[in-house]
């Protein structure tokens, strides 16, 4: 079989995957959660004392990177669990289509839903920079390129646990996930503060193991306009990436194994 | 002949887990050949494991033991599923898709063209007449519609191996029919079909060839005409008239007389009695209404085979 038809078949899963949840009631709900959001930050900046344009970046940007998450967990959790649920899984898989195959269409179609919702979301942060200062702020790129990736991650290690999980406990395992990855330099320091052994070998072992998200986290430098170089902004997208390749991996290596029932 | 085996199921076992560590055998060392341009019923209780073996087929599940071959070609690659068509039991769709996106997306993970795949869209919507629903979203369908859809998408990529999991059940008197018709067009048209059903009628009227499972063993393989030559056939006649006048035929006492007002049901195990009937009838000036060997029904095979152990259960 050639390349370009194995790609046909990922393309056809990642677009019907893209379908489904564009057609998903709860896309809208999200995507409206985060219109929300960004108004509510105009209100805000009215409210606070302090450059009301920096609290609308500020504030937009943590909502991109909140509800951009929470679409993942939410979408990436129900990616293999849905299908088994509904049992529509059988008929494709007994199309002649590798496992793999349905995986990565399936995560490229979601990825191909948030990124649809970060393109919305930042649009509508740029007109209301625009509103304030009349000017394109082209550098909250810097911050928000870094925010689809980390929710990439995310939705890869959602996607993850929904290979041998129940939805609700990958919801609750990746949510964990997104929260101790912010921490996790923290947590470091912290436990090098102690003198338990076992907080310290703890804490090392998920330094190394959980992604360490701040890594992608350009978002008060690029409020308050500190220099960021690309290579940096590189090096931090290149981390994503491997990460989010291996756990791909991973996940495909436990449901390419398992029974569907 | 192995060139004409369409299946060959060898040593076949599959358990699975039932918590603390045990396992249940589902599959007991399961042997079949299925053969080419046949249509194969596989007949069992609820839970003998009929879907288990269909799954172990498609490669849903993974046997603990044991090869599956199409045509010769392990059913594990995926690649040699090109040629072959699944109806799960009770199918699920998208719901959010219509009928004929669902069915060109199926018809996408084949390696088809685009055209072709636009005709066999509506060739398959036709052939299971919903073509005036094609673009009605999938919630909306009764669950025979949904059948109905099931056996279009198995159909979509024109396979030479159709495994249908209960494909007459949700379907009404009519649907059951037209499903029936479709398989043995299917035939004719040289694919190979195996269905299986807990329902031995819908087995009895098309099949070539029948298994009984149970409880994970495969009991009996039955040729559909061997039954016929059976010894143990019986002669059923049926006419009409005020009376039958018994006293000639009264010497064979193995004729049984069932008579309800002008309907006079006679049957027999003995073919002269049978042919001696027909002469009576013909003499005393009756009404024929029908004339038939009732073979030996495989319920009856099925209740011998399955029966010790039903029995044993229940
Ligand atoms: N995933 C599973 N885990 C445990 N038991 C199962 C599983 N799937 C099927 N079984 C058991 O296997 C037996 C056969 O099931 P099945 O193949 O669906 O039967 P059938 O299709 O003939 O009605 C049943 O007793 C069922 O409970
Ligand atoms: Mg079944």
């Amino acid at each position: 079989m050639s390349r370009g038809k194995k790609m046909g078949k990922i393309v056809a899963i990642a677009l019907n995957t893209f379908r489904e949840s564009i057609r998903d009631r709860i896309f809208y709900s999200l995507l409206f959660f985060a219109v929300v959001l960004i108004l509510f930050s105009m209100v805000l900046s009215n409210l606070t004392i302090g450059d009301p344009l920096k609290i609308v970046k500020d504030f937009g940007l943590g909502s991109i990177s909140i509800v951009g998450t929470l679409i993942a967990i939410f979408v990436g959790i129900g990616m293999v669990y849905k299908e088994m649920e509904k049992r529509t899984i059988f008929i494709i898989l007994s199309k002649p289509l590798a496992r793999w195959q349905f995986l990565i269409g399936k995560y490229c179609g979601l990825s191909l839903t948030i990124l649809v919702e970060v393109v919305v979301m930042s649009i509508l942060l740029f007109v209301l920079c625009f509103l304030y200062v009349p000017q394109i702020p082209w550098n909250l790129l810097y911050a928000i390129i870094p925010i689809f990736f980390e929710i990439l991650l995310i939705l890869a290690v959602a996607f993850l646990f929904s290979t041998f999980s129940t939805a609700f406990l990958s919801g609750m395992f990746t949510l964990s996930i997104f929260i101790i990855g912010h921490f996790t330099r923290d947590l470091k320091s912290l436990a090098q503060t102690t003198e338990d052994v076992l907080f310290q070998t703890l804490s090392n072992v998920i330094y190394y193991v959980l992604p360490n998200l701040e890594y992608l986290n350009f978002k008060t430098r690029v409020v308050h306009h500190l220099n960021i170089s690309i290579s940096e902004v590189m090096l931090s997208l290149t981390y994503a990436i491997f990460y989010t390749i291996v756990v791909l991996l991973i996940g495909i290596f436990i449901f390419q194994r398992r029974d569907i029932n | 002949m192995t060139d004409s085996i369409a299946v060959k199921i060898k040593d076949l076992k599959k358990t699975f887990s039932n918590g603390w560590g045990k396992r249940s055998t589902i599959i007991k060392n399961l042997n079949l050949d299925i053969m080419e341009n046949e249509i194969f019923g596989y007949l069992g209780a609820n839970g003998a494991g009929k879907t288990t073996t269909f799954k172990l087929m498609l490669g849903l599940i993974i046997p603990d033991k044991g090869n599956i071959f199409f045509g010769g070609k392990p059913a594990s690659d995926y690649k040699n599923r090109s040629f072959l068509g699944y109806l799960p039991e009770t199918p699920y769709f998208y719901s959010y898709l219509t009928a004929g996106e669902a069915l060109d997306f199926y018809a996408s993970l084949f390696d088809m063209k685009k055209s072709l795949k636009k005709l066999r869209v509506e060739e398959m919507l036709r052939l299971v007449g919903l073509d005036h629903v094609k673009d009605l979203q999938l919630r909306k369908f009764s669950r025979g519609m949904l059948q109905r859809i099931g056996i279009a998408q198995a159909m979509i990529n024109d396979p030479k191996l159709l495994i249908l999991d209960e494909p007459m059940s949700g379907l009404d008197p009519m649907g059951r029919k037209d499903m029936r018709d479709i398989i043995l067009k299917c035939r004719d048209q040289g694919k190979t079909i195996i269905f299986s059903s807990h329902i031995i009628s819908d087995v009895e009227l098309i099949c070539d060839r029948a298994s009984i499972l149970s409880k994970g063993k495969l009991q009996q393989v039955i040729e559909m005409d061997d039954r016929q030559d059976n010894k143990n056939s019986t002669w059923e006649i049926i006419c009409r008239g005020k009376v039958f006048d018994r006293s000639t035929i009264k010497k064979y006492g193995n004729i049984k007389h069932r008579a309800t007002g002008n309907r006079h049901i006679l049957s027999t195990v003995d073919k002269i009695a049978a042919n001696l009937i027909m002469e009576e009838i013909k003499n005393q000036d009756l009404d024929l209404v029908s004339f038939g060997s009732r073979r030996k029904s495989i319920e009856d095979i099925y209740i011998k085979s399955v029966g010790v152990e039903g029995k044993k259960n229940g």
